[in-house]
């Protein structure tokens, strides 16, 4: 039995990639839970808005890249991240100028408006596709590891190695501050409060001089740059690719809904849970098994629950759980 | 006599089907109680709707201090200095009461901290639960955080639709002591209310409305003596 290689190996290959992972799928719901709270609808179209942002970050980082100027030991495209932002919000205000707005006068219901966030959706992925095509595109660089496996398994004498990879570091520390500067303005910034007003009460927002047109472009420029943020961290970790962006839209609206929709803390959690249960249930136990059970029990199986080409299938079933014995989610959305 | 502070005359309209006002007239002058009573479906909402800009009226007019307001919406008359509360939905559940009047003052660009602690020495007990979400509070409470909202513009005019609505007798009483208590302050009141009879015992001028018209106009011991009114619609 050797409990501390079953931790180290519980740490390398579940908690931190579930911890990094988790924190992306947060920032995404977040952007999906502040257009629910305050547009009062469920944005298909966040997926591939998250391409959208990647997609110019990655072309302003390979420019950067190409003249030579880079962060250092952090990725090159943490510079370019403020022009993929920008882009974004301006690519997200002039869709709700053309399309959204025009469903906004008409008083359109909410599953109206989903359906003409697919059709964004489509559009969005169309633009995505034809400028970087479908490929797999690579843009880290800077650091790869903050720990490696061997230096960690030097410093330690311990069988099994440690490794953080700069991603995962960057992925955390970024999240927090986002989300820590998030918070902040939607607590103690007038704007801020303002848009929580319109999210509780409408009529009374209006009523009280609330300019709703503000409230809705400050909400698009925040969903935009939450999309991004989301979207670069994600393909740094991994990679880029349209049709995983697209993909992400499952598990992004379960961790949502899982955590009630239109709460930004529930946004989190339900990050965390998702991202957490599918590493967990994908996951092949056998090596922590090994280390944790006596010899004679030793297993002989992977001790895998499910293959990762099943990963949607864990939060398409959380889904329907939720939806099922708890519609509101965990933090009391208003999905009603 | 001088016109009224607030006057909405010969009002006709409705939510845009058929009329539910047929030339009805509800004035309020400064720093007095006006109550609009009547039975359910006779438009009393509805006409303090109409008052307040938030239905279209297809004849008569609203005048603010000699000021035809008809055209105006319900969010630049806040600006002219009308607050309204409306019967339901009056507050931010989700904020803190200290928020909900924050809230209330957002078209404010001057510091309002004199117009809160005003509504602090009003309604106390907004004072002591400053900090807790609005939604939690009790029936007579989340009424007084929805009027110290409205109050925090420092209107010329509140509207209260139904203040009493759904809190206890004792509430009650204590509400309308306040509403007084604000009509002091030379803020001139008008409200729809279900309880009659106590609303206009406190009425300097009272409205009762049928069918979306005019029935009695009167103060309100006048009408309480009244014995048509006391009969059709004080029960006896």
């Amino acid at each position: 039995m050797d409990i501390l290689n079953a931790l180290v190996a519980f740490l390398n290959f579940v908690f931190v990639p579930g911890l990094a992972y988790g924190a992306q799928l947060a920032l995404g719901a977040l952007g999906v839970t502040l257009i629910y709270g305050i547009l009062r609808f469920s944005n298909f179209a966040h997926g591939d808005t998250m391409a959208f942002g990647t997609m110019v970050t990655i072309l302003v980082t390979w420019l950067f890249q190409s003249i030579g100027l880079t962060a250092g030991i952090l990725p090159t495209a943490l510079l370019a991240l403020p022009f993929g932002i920008a882009a974004t919000a301006l690519l997200v205000l002039g869709t709700d100028r053309m399309v959204y707005r025009f469903y906004r006068k008409q008083k359109a219901a909410p599953t109206i408006l989903v359906i003409v966030s697919m059709g964004v959706m489509f559009v969005m992925n169309g633009i995505v596709r034809l400028i970087i095509g479908v490929e797999d595109q690579n843009f880290a660089d800077g650091g790869r590891f903050l720990i490696s496996a061997g230096d960690f398994k030097a410093m330690t004498g311990l069988a099994e190695g440690l490794a953080i990879k700069g991603s995962q570091a960057v992925t955390v520390v970024t999240a927090v501050v986002v989300v820590g500067f998030l918070f902040w303005f939607l607590q103690n910034t007038r704007t801020g409060k303002s848009m929580r007003a319109f999210s509780d009460n409408e009529d009374l927002a209006l009523l009280s001089g609330i300019n709703p047109d503000r409230v809705v472009q400050v909400t698009w420029i925040l969903a935009a740059a939450l999309a991004t943020i989301a979207g670069v961290l994600y393909g740094l970790d991994k990679s880029f690719k349209p049709f995983t962006y697209f993909q992400l839209l499952l598990p992004i609206f379960a961790a949502a809904i899982v955590g009630g929709l239109g709460s930004p803390l529930g946004a989190i959690a339900g990050g965390f849970i998702i991202a957490f249960s599918e590493v967990i249930l994908t996951y092949a136990w056998k090596k922590v098994a090994t280390y944790v059970l006596p010899d004679s029990l030793a297993p002989d199986s992977l001790l895998q629950l499910m293959g990762t080409d099943y990963k949607f299938a864990v939060s398409f079933g959380i889904l329907i759980l939720v939806l099922i014995f708890m519609p509101t989610g965990l933090f009391k959305g208003k999905s009603y | 006599m001088a016109e009224p502070f607030l006057i909405g005359q010969a009002m006709t309209g409705g939510y845009g089907g058929a009329d539910i006002l047929h030339g009805c007239t509800i004035a309020v002058e400064k720093g007095e109680i006006a109550v609009i009573v009547g039975p359910n479906g006779a438009g009393k909402s509805t006409a303090m709707k109409a008052v307040f800009g938030m239905l279209h009226l297809r004849e008569g007019h609203v005048k603010l201090a000699g000021e035809d307001i008809t055209a105006l919406s319900p969010q630049a008359r806040v600006a002219k200095g009308m607050g309204f509360v409306p019967q339901t939905h009056n507050i931010f559940g989700s904020m803190t009461v200290e928020e909900n009047l924050e809230m209330g003052a957002f078209i404010r660009r001057d510091d309002f901290a004199d117009t809160m602690a005003q509504i602090y020495d009003l309604f106390p007990i907004l004072k002591q639960k400053r900090h807790q979400p609005a939604g939690e509070l009790s029936g007579g409470q989340r009424q007084q955080v929805a009027v110290g909202r409205a109050l925090m513009t420092q209107p010329k005019v509140l509207m209260l639709d139904e203040p009493t609505a759904g809190v206890s007798p004792i509430v009650m009483d204590e509400l309308f002591d306040r509403i007084i208590e604000v009509a002091r302050t030379g803020i001139s009141i008008l409200m729809v209310e279900q309880n009659a009879r106590q609303a206009l015992e406190i009425a300097d001028k009272g409205y009762v409305l049928v069918q979306g018209a005019n029935r009695f106009t009167d103060t309100g011991k006048a009408l309480m003596a009244d014995p048509e009114v006391r009969r059709s619609f004080l029960g006896g």
